[in-house]
């Protein structure tokens, strides 16, 4: 077994049984090891849980967590705070989306809306039947995502605004846009090719993994990789000394929200497009599963620490974690407490590996 | 004067093995001012510390009244009678004068925590009166000029009653009529039998006030006893010592003529004001000044980290853009901090990560902007070669793994990978062993020879006449004096940044009284 520590590629120490409680609890897997022996132990009880159909189930779940939770983690390492933001984002380019690709508006629901007469009508928004809807649609969402984390941005990098606020701000902002805009209602008719992106399989594969494993495993390369990737980690652990050294530090916090911004626009087309709707509240129970996730997966809130491998692994505890609460039948608000639970251990689990990490002798 | 009443026995302190103070034995009489003078770093803090009850010795002992004094902590100290009035200010900028100064001792109404405001006005307002400061009690702190700060701070040490006041440079921020004001409370205070220790920079001042004077240097006393027997003269040479305890590596090359770097009138309201000088091709340029001489505050300017009001920085003929460094290390300038964990290192990265932090384009592939890491790697192990830096692996440990003499290289090896024609360096030597300071100075001197510029900041006289060319004196954010290097001497170089000769009109309010 190759055990590897959180900052390093390679281990300079002989590994011997001794260590291996400290091995583990430092390992970068750490949180893997923990998912694997929650399933064992759970399974007696459990048994559904290795059942195909449920593994489907934990699986199209987990792709549009794990979308928004890498553009969580870039945010958590430069700025350490939550982009609050993410859940009404995802509200906002939904409804946006289908606004501009929807086939059909039933004058009944939507005659009240702002849009009613400019951009939508009861021949569909401004894309609807052109064979570039979806194009159309899944560009404008993305776009809507990008420019709302511009917004942020420009807010905490130029403005020197507290990034608590801005977020929480824009959680408010957006999702209260997104509900104005179609007055509440659910936009449906969306056209085949988007629908298929939430239902359709290239061979044995989902499209929707693919979208989420692409945007990982990109943003895994980015982060490790890249010049950006260096300069993301230098300004979360250090702002002053990456100013110093020349890291355009403010472009690269402009940049963080950009990809967290995004990241909430896939997984808002990952969700709509499961969905079958432009959906006004989507996203409003989802963010403390994103930023626990992101907690659970040892991203630090102090900003500087964490990977996309790390996030990876979190999103799918977080996810079976859900999944066997439910098949417990508990109550939601027993599930709730649950969950809190956990993520306030993982907290302080972070701080205990934190100093596990410090003891550590270097020769 | 009265009875001994604070006596210091064999007090030794030190930090991470190094001593800052060794076997202090000092004795203070009641109804006395005590001067306590020394240079940067000799130990006064350290030993006002230990007396205020911030920090512990480790051997010896303190004497209050004959009887044996330890401070668990700052309030003991008060409760034994002991303020202690800081070089920073502990004031609380959103509250008045009023609330400042009675924060501690809140007057309540009988039985509720009701602050009985109209009260605390009164007796403030009195306190000011008496002390014959014109603040109103009821102006709120962030509207007073930084001298009224310093005065708050000061009416708020004396509402305590005290028996022993720690004075730590009151007057850096004072006006000279406040600095007169302060004067003559600290005599009424002495007249009143209370003790006054009165560290200062400005040996004036401590001449004309004190009644008796400790000197120290490197942690030890070098000489105490009545003013009347040190002469400005006795305490600078005792400061700064005779003899060179140092060794420098020898600079091979000598300055050329071509001007690397020039400044011209720069200005920031506050910090620093018209600053010129240039720095020429080879040239070593020392820049010394005591603490808040604006050093610091200077090469930040310069650099590009902080803004100025006023003023140019030229590169070689080219104008440089102001607060831009991605623009200065473009044009050839590094910047090595003052403070290595705060401003220069991401400590708990690998070593390898910190010294790509500046040059880290360089080694990216065109257009897809992938780190090469293997380029990187040699260059790496290059550079730590060149700095002898004691390391292995350094793409497993981190930095803060590191000693602070190493830490120290990585911070200069970050700017070497990018070959600097102009290197800017803040107290490179701070906190950083003999033989580590030894190996700076020679990487200095190697980027001298290759034709580089340095300037050098330091608060270490004798280092900056072992290695630079000229020095530059510094103090309140002017330029005083530059020394060529045959006029080199300590004490030439001390009394400029002690501002000799300034003395006299700050103080001239008072030679009547004193005399």
């Amino acid at each position: 077994m190759n055990l590897k520590l959180p900052w390093h590629s390679k281990s300079a120490e002989p590994y011997t049984l001794r260590d291996l409680p400290r091995r583990v609890l430092l390992s970068e897997y750490f949180v893997l090891y923990l998912t694997i022996v929650y399933v064992i132990l759970l399974l007696p009880f459990i048994p559904w849980l290795l059942n195909p159909m449920n593994i489907k189930n934990i699986l199209s779940n987990a792709w549009p967590l794990l979308a928004l939770a890498m553009g969580q983690t870039f945010v958590l390492i430069v700025i350490g705070v939550p982009d609050l933001s993410q859940t009404s984002i995802m509200a906002l380019t939904s409804v946006v989306g289908a606004v501009v690709m929807s086939n059909y508006f039933d004058p009944v629901l939507f005659s009240k809306s702002p849009l009613w007469g400019s951009l939508i009508a009861e021949n569909g928004g401004i894309f609807a039947g052109t064979s570039l809807a979806t194009l159309g649609g899944v560009v404008v969402m993305l776009s809507v995502g990008l420019l709302i984390g511009l917004f942020n941005g420009i807010s905490v990098a130029l403005f020197k605004m507290p990034p608590f606020m801005v977020t929480l701000v824009g959680w408010n902002l957006w999702a209260a846009i997104a509900t104005f805009l179609p007055k509440s209602e659910n936009i449906r008719h969306l056209p085949e090719g988007f629908v298929a992106i939430g239902s359709g399989n290239i061979g044995p594969i989902s499209i929707a993994m693919l979208v989420a494993l692409l945007l990982a495993v990109s943003g895994h390369f980015v982060l490790s990789k890249t010049l950006f990737g260096k300069r993301v980690y230098a300004t979360g652990l250090n702002p002053k000394a990456a100013k110093v050294c020349g890291i355009p530090t403010k472009r690269i916090i402009i940049a963080v929200y950009m990809v967290s911004g995004l990241c909430a626009a896939v997984g808002s087309i990952l969700y709509s497009a499961r969905l079958e709707m432009g959906r006004p509240t989507m996203g409003s129970t989802l963010l403390l599963d994103i930023i626990g996730a992101n907690i659970i997966a040892g991203i630090s809130l102090y900003g500087g620490k964490g990977k996309v491998s790390w996030t990876f692994f979190g999103v799918f505890f977080f996810i079976i974690l859900a999944n066997s609460l439910n098949h417990l039948n508990l109550p939601f608000y027993m599930i709730d407490i649950v969950k809190g639970s956990i993520i306030c251990l993982a907290a302080v689990l972070d701080v205990v590996r934190t100093r596990a990490s410090e003891r550590r002798v270097y020769t | 004067m009265g009875d001994k009443i604070l006596e210091f026995v064999d007090i030794t302190r030190s930090f991470f093995g190094v001593k800052a103070l060794e076997k202090i034995n000092l004795q203070l009489k009641e109804g006395e001012i005590f001067g306590l003078i020394g240079e940067n770093g000799a130990g006064k803090s350290t030993l006002m510390n230990i007396l205020g009850g911030i920090l512990p010795q480790d051997e010896g002992c303190m004497l209050l009244d004959t009887q044996e004094y330890k401070p668990g902590g700052p309030s003991d100290a008060s409760a034994a009678g002991i303020e202690f009035i800081h070089q920073e200010l502990n004031l609380f900028m959103n509250l008045t004068v009023a609330e400042n100064i009675y924060i501690h001792n809140f007057p309540t109404m009988q039985g509720t925590p009701i602050i009985r405001k109209r009260e605390i006005i009164k007796r403030a307002k009195d306190l000011l009166e008496s002390l014959g400061m014109e603040i109103q009690p009821t102006a709120l702190l962030e509207t007073l000029a930084p001298g009224e700060r310093q005065m708050v701070e000061i009416a708020k040490a004396l509402s305590m009653d005290a028996r022993i006041y720690i004075f730590d440079e009151p007057t850096t921020s004072l006006t000279a009529k406040e600095t007169t004001g302060l004067f003559n409370i600290l005599k009424r205070l002495r007249n009143e039998g209370k003790t006054i220790i009165y560290i200062s920079h400005i040996l004036g001042d401590v001449e004309d006030l004190a009644d008796s004077v400790a000197v120290l240097r490197d942690g030890k006393v070098m000489g105490s006893g009545p003013i009347q027997d040190f002469s400005i003269d006795k305490m600078i040479s005792l400061m700064v010592g005779g003899s060179f305890k140092q060794i420098f590596p020898e600079k091979k090359s000598i300055p050329q003529k071509e001007k690397l770097l020039e400044i011209q009138e720069l200005s920031q309201s506050g910090t620093v004001k018209d600053i010129n000088f240039s720095l020429h091709k080879g040239e070593i340029l020392g820049v010394f000044g005591l603490m808040g001489a604006g050093r610091t505050e200077m090469a930040r300017m310069v650099f590009g980290v902080d803004p100025y009001s006023d003023g140019e920085v030229y590169i070689e003929g080219e104008k440089l853009p102001k607060s831009n460094p991605m623009a200065s290390i473009e044009k050839g300038l590094a910047f090595v901090t003052e403070d290595r964990r705060e401003e220069g290192l991401l400590m708990d990265v690998p070593i390898v990560d910190n010294l790509g932090m500046v040059a880290l384009p360089d080694f990216c592939r065109n257009y897809t902007k992938i780190v090469n890491g293997k380029q990187l790697n040699e260059e790496a192990e290059h550079v730590s070669e060149r700095l002898h830096l004691k390391a292995t692996n350094l793409d497993v440990m981190p930095a803060k793994s590191l000693s602070g003499g190493n830490q120290q290289k990585v911070v200069i090896g970050k700017w070497l990978l990018k070959t600097p024609r102009v290197l800017i360096m803040d107290e490179p030597t701070r906190g950083i062993d003999v033989g580590a300071k030894y190996e700076v100075f020679n990487i200095i001197n190697d980027l001298a020879d290759k034709g580089a510029g340095i300037l050098m900041i330091s608060s270490e006289v004798e280092e900056l006449i072992g290695v630079c060319d000229r020095i530059v004196v510094m103090s309140r954010g002017e330029i005083m004096d530059v020394f060529e290097k045959e006029k080199f001497t300590q004490e030439a170089i001390m009394r400029s940044a002690f501002r000799q000769g300034m003395i006299a009109t700050a103080t001239e309010g008072d030679e009547d009284e004193i005399k």
